[in-house]
C-alpha cells in the first residue's frame, strides 16, 4: 500500500525563517519537514510521508489573502495531499487566523486538516468548524504536550476513522451527527431519570440552543408611502408547486409576482407538511393575507404591496437554512427599496 | 428568517400563533395570530371571519409604524 | 389493573386457507382479509402483500403500523371506541402475534407518510424492518375528502389488526409479559420510600394527519388527562397518522410504548410509577398554555418527584415540550425530556425551535434531517415516486434509472421515535 501524502503549514517563525521581522514574507515551499513537522511526521512515518512544507509570513497571509489562496491552490494541485497539518499556533493570533484560513481552504477541497490552538486564540472559532483543532497551552513552551494528541488524530484520520472530540481532545466542530447506539431512547431516558432522582451527575444529549439578538429596525415614518412585502413560512405556493419546494425541511424558497392579483385564494395552495392543509387550501390568504394588504393599499393606508410574494416551508427546516433564506430574501427586499415586511408563520 | 431580514435594517413584523417561539428566537415586532393552520383567519367564524382578518393585518401594519426597543407583542386592543 | 400480554412468536409469513399459526409461521387468509376490509366505508380496492425481514423490499408510502392481537379475557375488545364498543381496557389477557405487523399503504393522503426498507442501509433506520409485515394497500373511493380518506385508511389498519389477530386465539404463547399497577394509595403503601414518577406523553392534536385518538376521542378535544398505563398497552390509544414519518407514534408504538414498559420494569424497585398523562399539542397559544399549566399541575397533584416527557413531532411542539418542562421544574419535579432535533443536512444548525433554561436533561433521538441513501429494491410495495411529496423527500429524491433513493430520516417510519422506540441519537463532533 502506498503511503498517504501530508502537507504541513507553518508561519515564518516555526518555519525557521525568522521572527517578527520576517512576518511579511510571501509563501515558500520546502519539500522536507521543518520544525514541529519533523517531530509529528516522524511519528506517522509508517502510514504517511511529508510531501511539502508550506511556509508563509503571518502578516503576509493576513494582508494578501487572495494571493495566498492562489499559492495554496497551486500546492494543492501539485502535491494532492491526503492530510494537512497546520500549526500548532498556541495563542499566536495572526498565526491562528492563518491556520484557520488554511483549514478552510483544504476543508472545502475535502482534505482533512489537523491543527492545535490555545482556547483563546482568535483563529479558533473559524478553524474548529473546518479542522480538528487540538487544545494546546498558550505558548510554544508547551509544544511537547501538543504533539502527542496531534499525532494520534493524524493516525486516526490516515486510517479513515472518525475522531471524537472528547476521546481525541480536540475542539468539537459543532456538527451534530446522527448515529445508532446500543440502547434505545427510552432506556437512556430511564438511566438519566434515575441519576437525576439520586442526585448523581448526568449529561444531557441536547444542550439547549442559544439564540442571538438583533437590534429592532426603526419604524416606518409614513406608512401611506411605504412599500410592504409579504413573506411566509407557511408553504403557500402557486397550485402545482412549479418550483418543487419541499413540504418539510426546505432547501429553497420561491418568489411569485402577485402584482396583478387581488388575493391568493383560488390560485395558491399549501405544500407545508406540518399542519392541517384544508383551511389554507380553501383560502390561502388565511396564511398569507395578500387580500387584506391589497385592500389597505387601495384605501391608501399603505403605499403599495411589493410586487413579489416570498414563500418557503418552515416545518423541519434547519435554522441555518432559514437564516440563509432570510439573508437572501432580505438582500432582495433591501435592494428593491422595500420599507417594511410582514412575515407570517404557521 | 425574521432576524436575518431585520439585520438589513428593514422593520419586519412576525405574524405567528406560537408567540412564545417568536420571542425565544428574538423577533422584535410580533402580532399574535389565531391558530397554526390558519394564522390570519378563522374558518369557524364564517362571515365574521373578515373583520378579524382585517384587524390582524392592520395591527401588523401599525406595528411596522411603531418604534420598539425589545421583542414586543402587539396585542388586540382591550374591548 | 392487571394486563397479561401473551406473546405468540412469529418469524415467518405465508398466505393460506385460514388465519392460523403453524410453528412460528403466521398464515394469512388473503381472501377473507380482503373481503372484510372492502366493507370498511370509503374503500374501493384492497391489495394484500407480505414483506419479510431481509427481503430486498421497499414499502412506500406507509401510513400506520399496527400490531395484530386478540383480547381473550377481560373487557374491551379490539380498539374500544373505534372498532368496538366503548369499554375500559387495560385489564385481562391479550394474545399478541409478536413479530408481525400490519402496514397500511396506498394513495397518499398527506406529506406525513413514510418508507420502510426491509433490508440493507434503510433497514437499520426503522424498527419495522425487523417485523414480518402484512402490507395492506388501500385504494379509496373517488371524491373522498382528505379527512374521510385518512379515517378510512385508519380504520382499515385497525380492522386488519383484529382480523389477523384472530390467528393468535388458539395458538400457543411462548412468553408472557404481566403489567400490574394498583391504585396510587395501594402502591404508595407498598413502596413508601420510592420516588413517584409520572410519564407525560405529548400527542400531536392539530388536524388532518396530525391527530391522536384516546378511546376514539380526538385528543384535540381533551384537556390533559390521566390514564392507567395498561390502557395504552391495550389498544386505548391509536395514531391518526400524524406528523413526519420519523417521529409519529404509530399505533404499534402505542401498543408497545417503550417508556411505559421500561417504567414498569423500574416500578417497585427504583421508582413508583404513578400513571400516564396524555398532553395534546394544540395549534393556538392559549391552547398550549392551558395544556402546559394543566399537565404540570396534574403531575404535582399525583405527587410526582420525577417526570418523563416525550414529544410527538417537531417545530411548534418544541415549545410545549420546554414549557411543560419549565413548569414542572419550577414546581420542584425533576424532568427528563425525549425529543428529536432538526439540525440540518450537515448537523450544524440549532436543534430545537424553542428553548428553556430548565431543560437540562434531554434525550435526543436523532436529527430528522440526517440524509440516508437507500439502495435499489427488488420489489416495491406501493410507489417509489411518492417520495417526492413526502416530508423528508424532494423531487428527484428517487432515481428511476437505477432505483436508488435519497431521503432524510424524516421520511423513514419510526427512525427518530420520540418515545424512545429506536436506537438513534446524536453525537457532537
Amino acid at each position: 500500500m502506498s503511503k498517504k501524502k501530508v502537507l504541513y503549514y507553518l508561519n515564518q517563525f516555526f518555519g525557521q525563517i525568522g521572527g517578527e521581522d520576517q512576518a511579511h514574507i510571501p509563501p515558500q515551499i520546502k519539500e522536507e519537514a521543518v520544525g514541529p513537522g519533523t517531530a509529528i511526521v516522524g511519528q506517522i512515518a509508517d502510514a504517511a510521508e511529508l510531501v511539502a512544507t508550506f511556509i508563509c509570513g503571518d502578516n503576509y497571509f493576513n494582508e494578501n489573502r487572495d494571493a495566498v489562496v492562489k499559492e495554496l491552490e497551486a500546492a494543492y494541485e501539485k502535491y494532492q495531499p491526503d492530510l494537512v497539518i497546520a500549526g500548532p499556533a498556541f495563542n499566536a493570533g495572526r498565526y491562528g487566523v492563518a491556520c484557520a484560513g488554511v483549514a478552510k481552504f483544504f476543508n472545502e477541497k475535502g482534505v482533512p486538516v489537523v491543527s492545535g490552538m490555545y482556547e483563546e486564540n482568535p483563529g479558533l472559532e473559524e478553524a474548529r468548524a473546518a479542522a480538528y483543532v487540538v487544545s494546546t497551552g498558550d505558548s510554544a513552551g508547551t509544544m511537547r504536550k501538543a504533539i502527542p494528541p496531534m499525532v494520534k488524530l493524524c493516525q486516526k484520520l490516515l486510517k479513515g476513522e472518525t475522531p471524537k472530540p472528547l476521546e481525541d481532545d480536540y475542539f468539537a466542530q459543532g456538527k451534530r451527527l446522527t448515529i445508532l447506539v446500543e440502547k434505545d431512547g427510552s432506556e437512556r431516558a430511564m438511566e438519566m431519570l434515575l441519576k437525576r432522582l439520586k442526585g448523581e451527575e448526568f449529561t444531557t444529549e441536547l444542550p439547549m440552543p442559544v439564540f442571538d439578538v438583533v437590534e429592532p429596525a426603526a419604524a416606518i415614518a409614513d406608512l401611506s408611502k411605504a412599500t410592504i412585502a409579504l413573506v411566509t413560512s407557511g408553504g403557500i405556493v402557486p397550485q402545482g408547486n412549479p418550483d418543487h419546494i419541499q413540504s418539510a425541511s426546505a432547501q429553497m424558497w420561491g418568489k411569485y409576482d402577485v402584482s396583478e392579483l387581488k388575493e391568493l385564494k383560488g390560485t395558491y395552495c399549501t405544500i407545508h407538511g406540518g399542519y392541517d392543509p384544508v383551511y389554507a387550501n380553501e383560502w390561502a390568504d388565511r396564511v398569507a393575507p395578500l387580500d387584506e394588504l391589497k385592500k389597505l393599499e387601495a384605501a391608501g393606508k399603505i403605499g403599495s404591496v411589493y410586487k413579489y410574494f416570498y414563500t418557503t416551508t418552515g416545518t423541519g427546516t434547519s435554522v441555518a437554512n432559514s437564516e440563509k433564506f432570510g439573508r437572501e430574501i432580505g438582500a432582495e427586499l433591501k435592494e428593491a427599496g422595500v420599507d417594511g415586511v410582514i412575515l407570517t408563520s404557521t | 428568517m425574521v432576524k436575518e431580514i431585520e439585520r438589513y435594517g428593514l422593520p419586519i413584523v412576525h405574524m405567528a400563533t406560537i408567540t412564545t417561539i417568536s420571542k425565544s428566537v428574538g423577533a422584535n415586532r410580533i402580532v399574535p395570530t389565531v391558530a397554526i393552520p390558519y394564522p390570519v383567519g378563522n374558518p369557524a367564524l364564517a362571515e365574521k371571519e373578515e373583520p378579524v382578518r382585517e384587524e390582524l393585518v392592520e395591527r401588523a401594519i401599525t406595528a411596522l409604524g411603531t418604534e420598539v426597543t425589545e421583542p414586543t407583542i402587539f396585542k388586540a386592543e382591550e374591548i | 389493573m392487571k394486563l397479561e400480554l401473551q406473546n405468540v412468536k412469529i418469524t415467518d409469513l405465508e398466505f393460506g386457507p385460514k388465519m392460523d399459526v403453524v410453528g412460528e409461521k403466521l398464515i394469512i387468509d388473503k381472501e377473507l382479509l380482503r373481503e372484510k376490509l372492502l366493507k370498511v366505508p370509503g374503500v374501493k380496492e384492497i391489495k394484500i402483500d407480505l414483506a419479510k425481514p431481509g427481503e430486498k423490499c421497499r414499502i412506500i408510502p406507509v401510513k400506520d403500523v399496527i400490531e395484530p392481537r386478540v383480547k381473550v379475557e377481560g373487557k374491551g375488545k379490539g380498539f374500544p371506541g373505534v372498532t368496538a364498543e366503548v369499554e375500559p381496557c387495560g385489564d385481562g389477557v391479550v394474545k399478541v402475534l409478536k413479530g408481525a405487523a400490519v402496514v397500511t399503504i396506498g394513495d397518499i393522503v398527506g406529506f406525513q407518510e413514510g418508507v420502510i426498507d426491509m433490508w440493507g442501509e434503510g433497514a437499520k433506520w426503522t424498527p419495522f424492518s425487523k417485523t414480518c409485515n402484512i402490507v395492506v394497500d388501500i385504494t379509496p373511493e373517488a371524491g373522498l375528502h382528505p379527512h374521510e380518506h385518512e379515517a378510512t385508511c385508519r380504520l382499515v389498519g385497525l380492522r386488519a389488526s383484529e382480523l389477523i389477530g384472530e390467528a393468535a386465539r388458539e395458538a400457543e404463547a411462548q412468553e408472557s409479559e404481566v403489567y400490574e399497577l394498583e391504585d396510587n394509595h395501594a402502591e404508595r403503601k407498598k413502596y413508601p420510600d420510592l420516588p413517584g414518577v409520572v410519564y407525560v406523553e405529548m400527542l400531536i392534536s392539530q388536524g388532518l394527519l396530525h391527530d391522536g385518538y384516546a378511546y376514539g376521542v380526538n385528543t384535540s378535544q381533551i384537556l390533559p388527562t390521566i390514564i392507567h398505563p395498561n390502557e395504552e398497552l391495550d389498544n386505548a390509544i391509536i395514531s391518526g397518522n400524524c406528523v413526519a414519518a420519523c417521529d409519529k407514534i404509530t399505533t404499534y408504538q402505542h401498543q408497545n410504548n417503550k417508556v411505559i414498559k421500561d417504567l414498569f420494569k423500574l416500578h417497585g424497585k427504583e421508582i413508583n410509577f404513578l400513571g400516564v398523562i396524555l398532553a395534546p399539542e394544540m395549534t393556538t397559544l392559549d391552547g398550549k398554555l392551558r395544556v402546559c399549566d394543566y399537565t404540570a399541575k396534574l403531575c404535582k397533584l399525583l405527587g410526582a418527584e420525577g417526570v418523563i416527557i416525550s414529544e410527538e413531532g417537531y417545530g411548534n411542539p418544541d415549545s410545549d415540550l420546554v414549557m411543560i418542562c419549565s413548569r414542572c421544574e419550577k414546581m420542584g419535579m425533576k424532568t427528563v425530556l425525549i425529543t428529536d432535533e432538526c439540525s440540518g443536512w450537515d448537523g450544524m444548525s440549532q436543534p430545537l425551535t424553542d428553548t428553556a433554561a430548565e431543560a437540562v436533561a434531554v434525550i435526543s433521538t436523532g436529527n430528522v434531517s440526517h440524509v440516508v441513501e437507500l439502495e435499489k429494491a427488488d420489489r416495491v410495495l406501493g410507489d417509489s415516486e411518492a417520495i417526492a411529496n413526502l416530508a423528508g423527500g424532494w423531487a428527484g429524491a428517487y432515481n428511476p434509472e437505477d432505483g436508488t433513493m435519497k431521503c432524510e430520516l424524516n421520511a423513514v417510519i419510526g427512525a427518530t421515535s420520540e418515545i424512545g422506540y429506536h436506537n438513534a441519537t446524536v453525537e457532537l463532533y
